[in-house]
């Protein structure tokens, strides 16, 4: 995509701007390089946590505040906290901008952590992974996780463990936020209706003044190859049976992923466009009546991760026939590679996905901070034009090297019985 | 000033067709993207179903792409998944909804798909089977799901039997086993046809190329049958709350759900309505509901209320995920706010944050394809006119906190509002 403007301030942030007028509106990202991967044993859940504090104000914007001024404008605002980095947003009409730009240069610094609000955040964040903790197939994902990675902070859910919920302090918290919170970690995005040169003197005003510090030592500990297949069972109460597999998989700056990615495309079809119907995995497990759906996940991550397949299990069938016949696909695709149909549809599917991601400015903004994340600024931008380049052969060599047993978890959920009752007054 | 109302959608550049068949056809120009949106509905949805058949309508509009008079289920699929294009039917509770995007170089291939779609199905047994057992697994799966529980024993209690409100469109476990392909086929050439069909398209395009492709193909539908657009009224009135306890195994958090009866969205209060909503569970964060439940108290990640607002008596509810031992908290703190609501007059600080609130996100939600053909579709379906968003900034500024306190107090009975509650077990005094 034409237009992206790059830019360093002397403090180490950096700021990455896009002018688009297709509407009056302008989505501003802030997004920091820290996540679940950063997080010892024992301060599990404390980016996430440090998230939901950085809601809870400054002195110049008080709790609440900004909740009220944002939805005065008739912005978005929101934040998430993923594995690799912790983004923070708000998209709003062109010309209310400026209060997200103030107060996203004021809590990189100012966040109060009252004591008081710590404590009561505790249990909200306690509730959110209780609330996950109520859907099966949580479990299943926390166990294959777990499996893959035993030292990678790649192992641990990103809400963290409730123990270390229940452990961590205020202080503990307020370090992390100093340690990692600085414009050398950072990232500013913007796009949207502006003019480009007046933005960016607005952004030097506001984020120039902040000190510079060093970059952050992240903490993270690289993962040993696997010596060989794992395997996982998780036990809920309920009726469906679910089977994960997963393989590990290359970062998403390496050459392998966006092979991997078309493979992905022509596996499960998930690249964004549709359901695929006409997928193999859809045609082999769900459509032959073994499964109630099938889904795959490659995420664009900074270190290795995996590359995972979910089955519903229909009743009455066992993970066991869904894992031959995952394995048997698997090998058709080791065997015989891919067709010439296959790969332009991948391509065409992918020209249509880039298409409709692009529509909004918040998509836009998003997809930029991802790949500052990622360490490419234009990691999402060439992302198509790159995708064009693979290869059948391509699809065959990572089929061969990644799907293999010896870098395989193999997760299954299985239902137990239990009883229910229902009570009224 | 100018360029904005140039920029709304409104009867000037909004293209409307309205075909001899009763098909309305409305096309907006977007320009600025490379894609386009098909948007629609027609009067198929679940209130035309006989209750020990709930679910028929949103099986037959699944099943409308598993194979038609001239594509087998993957033909259908391939035509659309060889460019990137994507489709999908959904039977609601008075409409069967559609809704498509393509590059938009592939219009005519996505409004083929969607005519075939909608007028040719032939629903093939296997697929019929299947589709069956796909419903099967996700109602199994939803019945341990303790936030799905509590939304259905809530309205299993609001809605009486006799209600069509007090039935799942997705049908239960009983219905869906018991639909045969001869019903999908007799509910299929009863309710569906073009007389009271809207079919919008937003994107890309020439409108008149567009309104000139999509009279094409769907012009020469006729069914002379249609039977009359069918009304729902609101229940009779109760006088009492009821509570509602499931415990759901292997849980660790409580899911609320409570309601009550609210306006539809043709009901001469439901803006004052919807304002009332945004300050007890929306605006800020989650409104009062979400300061005292989550910010002040800290006893949920979510909590928060929603108005329905369709085309009859939907349920206004409030909703929150907690730990076991906050439960009766949670509900006594959510009862309390809208008590307050239905009491008290709001400040104009609380009038004039909805009021900014609700006109300035108009922007936003304008902002993308479908945004702009939701809202296109909105203003045709409920009959609000072409020129409702031009209009809109007035309609909000007008309303006053009197009338925000009456619709409230119209609508809004802590004393009346059914509670349910599912999550692990908890000694909540319903027995």
């Amino acid at each position: 995509m034409p237009n992206l403007t790059h830019h360093t301030l002397p403090n180490g942030l950096t700021i990455l701007l896009r002018e688009a007028h297709s509407a009056p509106v302008i989505s501003f990202w802030l997004a920091y390089r820290v996540g679940s991967r950063n997080e010892p044993t024992g301060r599990t859940g404390i980016s996430h946590w440090v998230e939901h504090m950085m809601f809870k104000g400054t002195e110049q914007f008080p709790a609440g505040l900004l909740d009220r001024e944002i939805d005065r404008a008739g912005g978005q605002w929101n934040a998430f906290t993923s594995m690799d980095a912790t983004k923070y947003f708000e998209t709003l009409p062109a010309d209310k901008i400026d209060i997200a730009m103030r107060a996203e240069a004021d809590r990189m610094v100012n966040a109060i952590f009252d004591p008081d609000e710590t404590e009561s955040e505790r249990t909200v964040i306690i509730s959110e992974r209780q609330g996950a903790e109520n859907q099966p197939t949580f479990w299943l994902q926390e166990g294959v996780r777990g499996s893959a990675f035993r030292v990678h902070g790649y192992h641990h859910e990103i809400i963290g463990d409730e123990t270390d919920l229940r452990a961590m302090t205020r202080d503990d918290l307020y370090q992390h936020y100093r340690a990692h919170y600085c414009p050398a970690n950072a990232a500013v995005i913007a796009v949207g209706a502006f003019d480009t040169d007046d933005m960016l003197a607005r952004i030097e005003r506001l984020y120039g003044a902040i000190p510079a510090s060093n970059t952050p030592d992240l903490f993270v500990r690289a993962e040993p190859a696997q010596q060989g297949e794992r395997r996982i069972n998780v036990e809920r109460p309920g009726k469906t049976a679910f089977l994960e597999l997963s393989h590990h998989a290359p970062a998403a700056a390496h050459e392998d992923w966006l092979k991997l990615k078309v493979l992905d495309a022509v596996l499960s079809g998930s690249s964004g466009a549709s359901d695929n119907k006409t997928s193999r995995l859809y045609q082999a497990l769900v459509k032959t009546e073994i499964a109630a759906g099938v889904g795959a996940w490659l995420t664009p991550t900074i270190d290795p991760y995996l590359y995972s397949i979910l089955v519903t299990l229909r009743e009455g069938r066992a993970p066991a026939e869904a894992e031959t016949v995952l394995l048997a696909e698997i090998e058709r695709l080791q065997t015989n590679g891919i067709s010439d149909d296959e790969l332009r549809k991948a391509r065409k599917q992918t020209r249509a996905a880039f298409a409709y991601s692009t529509e909004s400015v918040t998509e836009q903004a998003y997809w930029l901070a991802q790949s500052f994340i990622l360490g490419e600024v234009d990691w999402f931008d060439n992302y198509a034009d790159r995708l064009m380049r693979v290869t059948a052969d391509d699809v065959l060599d990572v089929a061969r090297r990644y799907l293999v047993a010896r870098q395989r978890v193999v997760g299954v959920l299985q239902p137990i019985d239990a009883q229910e009752e229902t009570t009224s007054a | 000033m100018t360029t904005r109302r140039a920029s709304i959608p409104n009867a000037s550049n909004i293209r409307r067709e309205a075909l001899d068949n009763g098909l309305i056809i409305l096309v907006y120009e977007n320009p600025a993207v490379q894609s386009v949106n098909l948007m629609g509905s027609l009067h198929a949805g679940g209130i035309y179903e006989a209750p020990e058949q709930s679910g028929l309508s949103s099986l037959a509009a699944g099943a409308l792409m598993t194979g038609t008079a001239s594509r087998d289920f993957d033909a259908i699929h391939g035509a659309l998944e060889d460019i990137g294009a994507e489709l999908s039917l959904r039977g609601h509770r008075h409409k069967v909804g559609f809704s498509g995007k393509a590059l938009a170089e592939d219009l005519p291939t996505l409004i083929d798909v969607a005519n075939d779609a909608l007028r040719n199905p032939v629903f093939p047994a296997e697929h019929i089977e299947r589709l069956r057992g796909e419903r099967l697994t996700w109602l199994q799966y939803s019945s341990f799901d303790t936030r799905y529980r509590a939304a259905k024993a809530m309205r299993e209690a609001l809605y009486p039997a006799c209600h069509p409100y007090h039935y799942s469109t997705y049908g239960s476990e009983d219905s869906i086993s018991n639909i045969t392909v001869a019903d999908l086929e007799a509910f299929h050439h009863r309710h569906y046809g073009p007389r009271g069909m809207i079919l919008v398209i937003v994107g890309a395009v020439d409108a008149e190329a567009a309104i000139e492709l999509a009279g094409a193909a769907f012009g020469g539908w006729r069914a002379a049958d249609q039977p009359a657009v069918l009304s729902v009224e609101a229940p009779g009135d109760r006088d009492n709350q009821q509570r509602h306890s499931i415990t759901v195994p292997g849980k660790t958090q409580s899911d609320i759900s409570l309601g009550i009866i609210g306006p539809a969205r043709a009901a001469d209060d439901f803006l004052p309505a919807q304002l009332a909503n945004s300050i007890l569970g929306e605006f800020g964060m989650m409104g009062r509901i979400g300061k005292s439940v989550r910010e002040d108290k800290g006893l949920a990640y979510y909590a928060y209320s929603r108005l329905g607002g369709g085309h009859g008596p939907e349920p206004w509810t409030a909703s929150a995920g907690v730990n076991p031992e906050n439960v009766d908290r949670a509900i006594t703190a959510i009862l309390e706010e809208i008590e307050r609501l239905a009491t008290e007059l709001v400040s104009d600080d609380d009038l004039a944050d909805n009021q900014s609130y609700f006109t300035g996100r108009m922007p936003l939600r304008l902002e993308s394809n479908e945004g702009i053909a939701s809202h296109i579709h909105s203003m045709e379906s409920f009959g609000l006119g072409l020129d409702f968003l031009l209009d809109y900034d007035g309609l909000i500024r007008r309303i006053t906190r009197d009338q925000i306190l009456a619709a409230a107090r119209r609508y809004l009975n802590a004393k009346d509002m059914v509670i349910a509650v599912a999550g692990p077990p908890h000694d909540d005094g319903a027995h």
